[in-house]
């Protein structure tokens, strides 16, 4: 509803006032913590940084539907069938909602679907990783959906609104997600030598992807700035992260887990965990497209676009003969 | 080939329970208001969040322009007389 037709107005009204008065005046509601909407003025650079933030948002939604949705026909019991195909649905519509805020921005669905088909667009790293055994759907839930959540509980607040009342919707359904994960786990755990080993090595594997997820360290990342002034971005990548860790390694601990990282201490002056260094030359191989799975997500993501064309063809050929007037039925 | 216009966008109204308004949830992109009401059905109530839905083509909606702000809504800002506050009552009258 914010978009259409609406974004011819945005240049009149900045015609009147100049463009420095407006960024202040921009500026001065941020800091009064009021909520942005799709038809204010913003400075060009808070609109593009918003599109590449929630669009980049809305593909990870869609390809994390995929390393999952690998197990929905070998789920081990009909309960965690139904569990894992209504977690899937709910990425699903994740991404949905984020599509919905990024197009308030005046970008197009088709604009970005495509530009998730050919390559262009980035998502998250994480979802480029293998899900070999049925432990890595508990190790997602618990680890994935349990960073993400930390990434998106302060994004509920974020100075933009149609970003911010999505994030609201996705965060209400994401703690079933991290929950069912740990569940999952916990039964493993609690199960034969082979089960529990399965639950160690899915830790194993995701352990270190888990804590990349939040991005590069403080010192490397280059659009945190803006990002915080905007109130887009409440926390830095490094507070998250360590929140993340104090707050994984008890559950862990409960599990009877080890987690991988020989470095890993309790801080008693901080009052947190000391981790070791991350790999960050894994992550940019990664994001440059050279991880496990990337080819076989975007090889995916095509295929099934491509499989569904025929369905969006019939449906839209559908609405246009029932617009026709009823004279060609009756004819 | 496929349609190359895209889907028209609809806005979705969800009534949580009985005897409260629609409220404005999300929108959607369907071909007919009949697909829009099924997509929102699964897209915004998978937890049981609504009794009812309104799908509404966003098109159809005409929204106030922020720049137009202070002609619109500061008219309103002095009337102060209008809320019951303004009134002092005696202590000694009740049920007013």
């Amino acid at each position: 509803m914010y978009t259409q037709g609406l974004d011819g107005q945005v240049p009149d009204t900045a015609a009147h006032t100049d463009e420095a008065t407006l960024e202040q005046r921009f500026l001065a509601r941020v800091d009064a913590e009021e909520k942005i909407e799709p038809k204010d003025w913003m400075p060009v650079r808070y609109r593009n940084t918003l599109i590449r933030q929630i669009s980049q948002h809305a593909h990870s939604e869609i390809v994390g539907m995929l390393p999952e949705g690998n197990w929905i026909t070998r789920a081990p019991t009909l309960k965690r069938k139904a569990i894992l195909i209504a977690k899937v649905q709910d990425e699903g519509g994740h991404g949905a909602y984020l599509y919905s805020a990024a197009e308030t921005l005046g970008v197009s669905r088709d604009q970005l679907v495509e530009q998730l088909l050919s390559g262009k667009a980035k998502y998250s790293s994480i979802f480029n990783y293998p899900t070999p055994t049925w432990a890595d759907v508990g190790a997602i839930g618990w680890l994935v959906d349990g960073a993400a959540i930390m990434n998106q509980i302060p994004l509920c607040r974020c100075s933009y609104g149609p970003y911010a009342r999505a994030m609201v919707r996705v965060c209400r359904e994401e703690s079933f997600h991290q929950r069912q994960g740990y569940d999952l786990m916990l039964q493993l755990a609690r199960g034969s030598e082979a089960q529990k080993r399965m639950a160690q090595e899915a830790l194993n594997r995701w352990w270190w992807p888990a804590l990349m997820m939040f991005g590069p360290s403080d010192a490397n990342s280059t659009h945190t700035g803006d990002s915080q002034r905007w109130k887009i971005k409440r926390f830095s990548n490094d507070e998250l992260r360590q929140k993340f860790v104090d707050f994984t390694v008890p559950q862990a601990k409960f599990l009877g887990l080890a987690v991988p990282d020989p470095e890993l201490r309790w801080d008693e002056h901080r009052q947190q965990y000391e981790f070791g260094p991350i790999d960050w030359s894994e992550f940019d191989q990664v994001l440059k497209g050279n991880g496990p799975c990337n080819a076989e997500r975007i090889a995916a993501r095509r295929n099934a676009h491509a499989a569904g064309a025929w369905v969006r063809e019939a449906a839209s050929a559908y609405a246009a003969k029932r617009r026709q007037p009823s004279a060609n039925i009756a004819a | 080939m496929e349609d190359k216009h895209q889907w028209p966008l609809y806005e979705v109204f969800v009534r949580a329970r009985g005897g409260l308004d629609h409220k404005h949830t999300g929108s959607l992109h369907a071909p007919d208001a009949a697909m829009a009401l099924s997509h929102a059905r699964d897209l915004y109530t998978r937890r049981q969040e609504g009794v009812s839905i309104w799908v509404v083509p966003s098109t159809a909606i005409v929204a106030s322009d922020p720049a137009e702000n202070d002609s619109l809504f500061e008219p309103a800002r002095d009337k102060i007389y209008r809320h019951p506050t303004f009134y002092e009552i005696p202590d000694e009258v009740k049920t007013l």
